[in-house]
C-alpha cells in the first residue's frame, strides 16, 4: 500500500484517462524511438534556444519601451548623460545599467538568437547533406525553411529595436532595399515605415513583428514541424537491424527524456556563460541613432552578414527602362535573397526530378554516397562563406592591411569561381572515398568489455 | 551495462554520487545567484553562476540519461504513410458529398466568392493607414533658395569657417537632423571651383557640398580622404571623387552623389541657391519621371 502510494504519476495519469481516454496515445508516446546519432541535437538545440529566447524575451519587454520619442538621459551610465535619445534607446540603457539582472538577461536574448539561427543553419545542412528532406519529409523541410526565413527576421526586427547607431544604419539600408523593389518599392517602404526614412514608426511596428507576429508564427510552424516528425517518425542512418520500415534507437520514456532535458539545460547554461562574460552588442558605445552618423567597420549580426557582403560585391549595374529604374539594390538585396530561399523550398522537387527517385526513403545518405547532391551543397555554402567575408571586407582589409578595393575585386572574382572549383573538389573527394570502401571492404573487428572495463578483441562470429 | 551484479551496484551508486553532486553544485550556484541579485547584481557573476546552476542539472540528466536508464536499441516499425485505396475511395466518396452539392449550386457559390473577395478588398484597406502615399517627397528635401547652411549644433556657416581641407556635415537652417537634407561640406581650395560644366557657380571659394545620402543605399557617406580627394561610404566602399561632381570611382554606387548649388550672401555666411535639381539617396523606380 505504502509503496502503491509513492507512484504519484500512475494516479495523475489513471485521472487523466479517466477524463480523456489518452491511455493509448500516451503510451506509443513514451515508447516512440529515437535514433541516436549526435547530428540530430542540432535540430533540438534550435528548439531550445528558441524556449529560452521566449524566457529572457518575455523579461525583456516589461522594461523596454518600444517608443521614437526624444527624451533626455540621465540614468547611471556617465558618458552618455544629459545627451537627447530616443525612449527605446533610453530604456535599453535603463535594462542594460538599472535593471538588476537586466544586462544579463539582454547579453543572453542575443546570444541565443545567434545560436538560433547558427543552429538552425547547422540543422539544415545536415537535414540537406544526408537528403533527409526526401519524400515523404518534402513538407516538413519546407516548413523548416520557413521556420529559417522567420528566425532572420526576428533577429533583424531585434536587433533594430535598441535604436542605437548600428542599427540605424541597418535599418536605413532595409529601407532602401525595400524601396528598390519595381513598382511598389516606395509604396511599400512608406507603408512599413509610415513615410520618409527614419519617421517615428518603425520601432513601435517592428516590437510588434518581434514580440508578437513572428514568435507566434515561428511557434505554429515548431509545432507543425514536431507534429509531423511524430507522424513520419524519424530517418536514420544505415545500420544493424535498421531498414527503411523501422527505427531503431532510444525509447521517448525515459531515457530520451532525460537526455533531451539534459540538453536544454547545457544548451542554457552556455548561453547564460556567453550572457555573463562575452559582451554582445554594448549599444551605449555605438550611442544613439542620429541620421548623419556612421562608422566604418559597421558589420550587421553574423546571419545577415551575407546579405551585407551581397550588397558591397554587386558591381554598379542598374536597370532604365522606358524612363523607369531599377536600382542596384534591387538586384543584391532583392533577387540574390530571393533565389536564394525559393531554390531552398524548391530542392526537393528539383532532385526528385534530377534523379527521378520518387520513392520513400527513410535511411539516410552518407553524403559520400550522393557526390553530385553534396558538390551542389558544397558549392553553395562557398558561395555564401565568401559573401559573408565580403560583408566584412573593410575589417578583413583593416586586419590585413591591404585595400578595400583588391580584396572587393578577389571576393567578386573568387564568388563566380570557387563554387565550382568546390564543387569539383567535392565531387572527386567523394569518388575517391567511395572508391576507397570498395577496393578494401572495412574491416571488422568484435570487441568486448571485460570485466575491468578494458576491451578484447574476439573472433567475429556471424550471427547476432 | 552487463557484468556481476557487485560490480554494476558499485557503478550505480557513484553515478547516483556523481549526479547528486552535481545537483548540489546547482543548488549552491543558484543560492549564490540569489545572493548577487539581493546584493546589486553583477552581470559576469550572475551568468557564470546562471550558468552552473543550469549546467548541473543539465549534467546531472545527462549522466543519468547515459549510465542509468535503459539503452535499447529499441526497434519501432514505421507505419504506411499513404492510406489504403479502400481508404482513399471512402475519403473521396464522403468529399463529394459536399462537393455534390456545391456543383448544383454553383451561382451561390459564385456569389460567395464575390462577397468573400469584396471583404477581402475592403480589408486592404486600413493597409493605407499605414503611410502616407509617397507622392513626390522623396523628390525635395529642406533645402531651398536662400538656406542658410548651418552645422549639426544649428550654428551657421561662414566663409571663414572651414579651412582648405576641412570638413563639415551640414544642414539647411531650421532643419536640424532631417535625414534627407544632410550635406556634406567640403573646402577643397579657396577659389571658385568647378565640378562639371553647368555648375560654374556652384562651389565658390572652394566650398562644395553633396548630398550625404549614399546613392546606394543611403548610408551617410562620411569619409573624407583628403589626399586623394574622395568622398567613401562605410557601409558599401562606394567611393566618389569629390572634384568630378561625385562621380562614383569604386563599389556599387551607381550615380554621382547630388551637389548642392551654394552661394555666398552679403555677411559672409553661405547659404544654398536651391534645392538639388535631382532625388537625393538610393535610386527607386520612378526616380527619373
Amino acid at each position: 500500500m505504502s509503496r502503491r502510494r509513492r507512484m504519484v504519476l500512475p494516479q495523475v495519469a489513471r485521472w487523466i484517462d479517466n477524463r480523456l481516454g489518452a491511455s493509448r496515445v500516451a503510451r506509443t508516446t513514451l515508447n516512440k524511438v529515437f535514433p541516436d546519432h549526435w547530428s540530430f541535437m542540432l535540430g533540438e538545440i534550435a528548439l531550445y534556444c528558441f524556449v529560452i529566447l521566449l524566457l529572457t524575451g518575455v523579461y525583456l519587454t516589461f522594461f523596454f519601451v518600444p517608443g521614437s520619442k526624444e527624451v533626455t538621459y540621465n540614468g547611471s551610465y556617465g558618458p552618455l548623460q544629459g545627451v537627447e535619445m530616443s525612449q527605446a534607446f533610453e530604456s535599453t540603457l535603463r535594462i542594460s545599467f538599472d535593471v538588476r539582472a537586466g544586462l544579463v538577461m539582454r547579453q543572453i536574448h542575443h546570444w541565443a538568437a545567434l545560436v538560433f539561427i547558427a543552429a538552425i543553419i547547422a540543422h539544415l545542412m545536415r537535414i540537406f547533406f544526408t537528403g533527409a528532406f526526401r519524400r515523404p519529409r518534402e513538407i516538413n523541410w519546407m516548413i523548416g525553411v520557413s521556420l529559417l526565413v522567420l528566425a532572420i527576421a526576428n533577429g533583424f526586427t531585434g536587433y533594430s529595436l535598441p535604436d542605437d547607431l548600428l542599427s540605424g544604419t541597418g535599418l536605413r539600408i532595409a529601407y532602401s532595399v525595400v524601396l528598390s523593389v519595381p513598382v511598389v518599392g516606395t509604396w511599400i517602404a512608406f507603408l512599413i515605415f509610415g513615410g520618409d526614412f527614419p519617421g517615428t514608426e518603425i520601432i513601435t511596428r517592428f516590437f510588434v513583428i518581434h514580440i508578437l507576429i513572428v514568435p507566434a508564427a515561428i511557434a505554429v510552424l515548431l509545432v507543425a514541424h514536431l507534429a509531423i516528425l511524430v507522424r513520419q517518425k524519424h530517418t536514420q542512418f544505415a545500420g544493424k537491424g535498421r531498414t527503411n520500415t523501422n527505427v531503431v534507437g532510444a525509447r521517448l520514456w525515459p531515457t530520451f527524456t532525460a537526455k533531451t532535458l539534459g540538453l536544454f539545460f547545457l544548451v542554457f547554461a552556455v548561453l547564460a556563460a556567453l550572457g555573463g562574460l562575452a559582451q554582445i552588442n554594448p549599444v551605449w558605445i555605438w550611442g544613439p541613432f542620429e541620421p548623419a552618423a556612421v562608422s566604418a567597420g559597421s558589420q550587421p549580426d553574423w546571419y545577415v552578414g551575407w546579405l551585407e557582403g551581397s550588397l558591397r560585391l554587386f558591381p554598379e549595374w542598374e536597370t532604365r527602362l522606358f524612363g523607369f529604374e531599377i536600382p542596384n539594390p534591387f538586384y543584391s538585396g532583392v533577387l540574390i535573397p530571393s533565389v536564394t530561399f525559393g531554390a531552398l523550398y524548391a530542392w526537393p522537387f528539383l532532385e526528385a526530378r534530377m534523379t527521378k527517385d520518387y520513392a520513400e526513403h527513410h535511411i539516410l545518405d552518407r553524403p559520400r554516397d550522393r557526390p553530385v547532391r553534396t558538390g551542389i551543397g558544397v558549392a553553395v555554402l562557398t558561395f555564401f562563406v565568401l559573401l559573408f567575408l565580403a560583408g566584412g571586407n573593410d575589417v578583413l582589409a583593416a586586419r590585413f592591411d591591404i585595400s578595400v578595393n583588391q580584396i572587393t575585386w578577389a571576393l567578386r572574382i573568387a564568388v563566380l569561381t570557387l563554387p565550382f572549383l568546390a564543387f569539383l573538389l567535392t565531387y572527386r573527394l567523394c569518388r575517391e572515398l567511395q572508391a576507397r570502401e570498395r577496393a578494401e571492404p572495412p574491416a571488422v573487428a568484435v570487441l568486448e568489455r571485460g570485466r575491468e572495463g578494458g576491451f578484447t578483441e574476439v573472433e567475429p562470429t556471424t550471427t547476432r | 551495462m552487463s557484468g556481476p551484479p557487485d560490480d554494476r551496484a558499485a557503478f550505480e551508486r557513484r553515478t547516483v554520487n556523481q549526479v547528486a553532486i552535481a545537483f548540489t553544485i546547482s543548488a549552491l550556484a543558484s543560492v549564490g545567484l540569489a545572493v548577487t541579485y539581493w546584493q546589486g547584481g553583477q552581470n559576469q557573476v550572475e551568468g557564470v553562476l546562471l550558468a552552473i546552476a543550469l549546467g548541473g542539472i543539465g549534467y546531472g540528466f545527462v549522466v543519468v540519461a547515459r549510465r542509468l536508464l535503459p539503452q535499447g536499441p529499441y526497434t519501432e516499425e514505421r507505419d504506411v504513410l499513404p492510406s489504403t485505396d479502400e481508404m482513399v475511395t471512402d475519403f473521396e466518396t464522403d468529399l463529394e458529398r459536399g462537393e455534390g452539392w456545391l456543383a448544383r449550386r454553383g451561382f451561390l457559390l459564385k456569389m460567395l466568392g464575390v462577397a468573400g473577395g469584396a471583404l477581402g478588398l475592403a480589408a486592404l484597406f486600413p493597409i493605407r493607414s499605414l503611410g502616407p502615399n509617397p507622392g513626390r517627397s522623396l523628390f525635395q528635401t529642406k533645402w531651398g533658395k536662400g538656406s542658410r547652411v548651418v552645422d549639426e549644433q544649428g550654428d551657421p556657416v561662414r566663409v571663414s569657417t572651414l579651412d582648405v581641407g576641412g570638413v563639415l556635415t551640414v544642414f539647411p537652417e531650421g532643419s536640424l537632423e532631417v535625414e534627407d537634407s544632410q550635406v556634406i561640406l567640403i573646402r577643397v581650395s579657396d577659389e571658385n571651383l568647378v565640378t562639371k560644366k553647368g555648375r560654374e557657380d556652384w562651389a565658390p571659394e572652394g566650398y562644395v557640398a553633396y548630398s550625404k545620402v549614399c546613392v546606394h543605399a543611403g548610408c551617410p557617406v562620411g569619409l573624407y580622404q583628403q589626399d586623394v580627394k574622395e568622398l567613401l561610404c562605410p557601409c558599401h566602399q562606394s567611393t566618389f571623387d569629390v572634384l568630378d561632381a561625385a562621380r562614383p570611382i569604386f563599389g556599387p554606387a551607381t550615380r554621382s552623389l547630388p551637389q548642392l548649388p551654394l552661394m555666398i550672401d552679403d555677411d559672409g555666411f553661405l547659404r544654398s541657391q536651391s534645392d538639388f535639381d535631382e532625388p537625393i539617396g538610393p535610386g527607386f523606380w520612378n526616380r527619373d519621371r
